[in-house]
């Protein structure tokens, strides 16, 4: 497999998001706006990516049977990194994604990629599969990110559209629901619905 | 009257899957029967009610007593993966009959993000012990109802006629929607 074709396998064919439905949680929990979905992925696409190094390089230093919490640990200390960097410079993203940093520890992804490509393959391809899966989520997250804060707060990267009637009070009549936590699970359904048709159609 | 405020602001106001989004993996992958939900709900129920009873003393006792808080992510997920570990080999000695209904479960619960977040959450938000069980007990209970509800529903869904793109998870994703809306009728309990 090549470099490229192992690159881009995240966006589309592989997708973490759209066509594994991995690390859902924080897909769901964190994009009530682009720039939110786009800080967390990032965050996310830094873990994986160091994360994917480490265990390619001590592959073959760690016996089988304790494979998979050695994974664990060599992941967490790389989310305690994320985490005490962002708190450090950018707090105000810090505060918004709350509880969901930490929680990068359990995302499926992460791990998965550690135990289904990292410690199976050498260091290059092992760092490529982390950008590529990585830029994958972060881009799922964004633009789910981005359609919810479009429906529900009428602004995308905080920019106003200027999409939505005004009330009596000057205030945009949006629809709310897609900020809310029910938004998100149907905002993503579709998505899904969307992505499939796609990846359909450049298969035939 | 504090802690029937925790237990019904866990279970139906803040729900952890449908409000939180903790736990949506389980609740989209393993929710396609509701005997199998039935038994990721216990496995978590137990692990999740230990799990935040350590992390809290280890939190208590030893993170803040030695000034080393920012250790809390590494330490809290070691303290669930070991935990869930043990868990696994007592219940093949004690109950087998248990471990064969929750065996196949128990590994996944490592990677649940329920449970880490629940733990994260008891000690962010000051309980006490007491407080911090009974909010890991209505946690698990909430996450078990969505689960079983969910399974029930998908359940129904297999013999509907549905649009051959929706079929599978993304209308596994709009039923959960409408599930999450119906819990935002709750809003106003508490």
């Amino acid at each position: 497999m090549n470099h490229w074709k192992n690159f881009n396998k995240g966006f589309f064919k592989e997708n973490a998001v759209f066509v594994l439905f991995l690390g859902l949680c924080p897909t769901l929990g964190v994009t009530t706006s682009a720039i939110n979905g786009l800080g967390m992925g990032l965050a996310t696409t830094f873990v994986l990516v160091m994360s994917n190094l480490v265990v390619s390089v001590v592959k073959s230093q760690i016996p089988d049977k304790v494979r998979i919490p050695s994974f664990i640990v060599i992941i967490a200390s790389f989310v305690t990194m994320v985490e005490l960097l962002m708190q450090a410079y950018v707090p105000a993203l810090f505060e918004q994604l709350g509880l969901f940093i930490p929680l990068i520890v359990v995302n499926c992804l992460v791990l998965g990629r550690a135990e289904a490509f990292a410690s199976k393959n050498n260091v290059v391809t092992s760092v490529i599969d982390g950008f590529g899966m990585g830029f994958g989520f972060a881009m799922a997250l964004t633009i789910l990110g981005g359609v919810r804060e479009i429906l529900g707060s009428g602004t995308i990267f905080g920019f106003d559209l200027h999409m939505f009637p005004l009330d009596a009070d000057g205030n945009p009549i949006t629809m709310i629901v897609f900020v809310l936590a029910p938004g998100a699970f149907i905002a993503l359904g579709y998505l899904i619905v969307l992505i499939n048709k796609i990846n359909n159609k450049s298969v035939k | 009257m504090d802690y029937i405020i925790i237990i019904i602001s866990a279970i139906f106001v803040n729900n952890i899957v449908l409000n939180q989004f903790l736990g949506v993996c389980p609740f989209i992958g393993v929710s396609s029967k509701v005997e199998t939900s039935a038994g990721m709900a216990g496995a978590v129920t137990f692990v999740m009610v230990i799990a935040t009873i350590v992390t809290y003393l280890l939190q208590k006792y030893v993170l803040n007593v030695f000034g080393i808080a920012f250790m809390q992510t590494i330490t809290f997920i070691l303290v669930i993966a070991s935990l869930v570990q043990l868990v696994e080999i007592i219940l093949k000695k004690v109950s087998p009959t248990l471990y064969q209904a929750l065996g196949i479960f128990l590994p996944l619960i490592t990677t649940n993000c329920a449970v880490l977040g629940v733990a994260i959450l008891a000690v962010q938000k000051d309980y006490n012990l007491i407080e911090s069980v009974i909010y890991a007990i209505s946690n698990a209970v909430g996450f078990g109802l969505a689960l079983i509800v969910f399974a029930g529903l998908r359940e129904h869904m297999d013999l509907v006629n549905i649009p051959k793109g929706m079929k599978g998870v993304p209308i596994a994703f709009l039923v959960a929607g409408l599930l999450a809306l119906a819990f935002m009728g709750f809003a106003g309990l508490v």
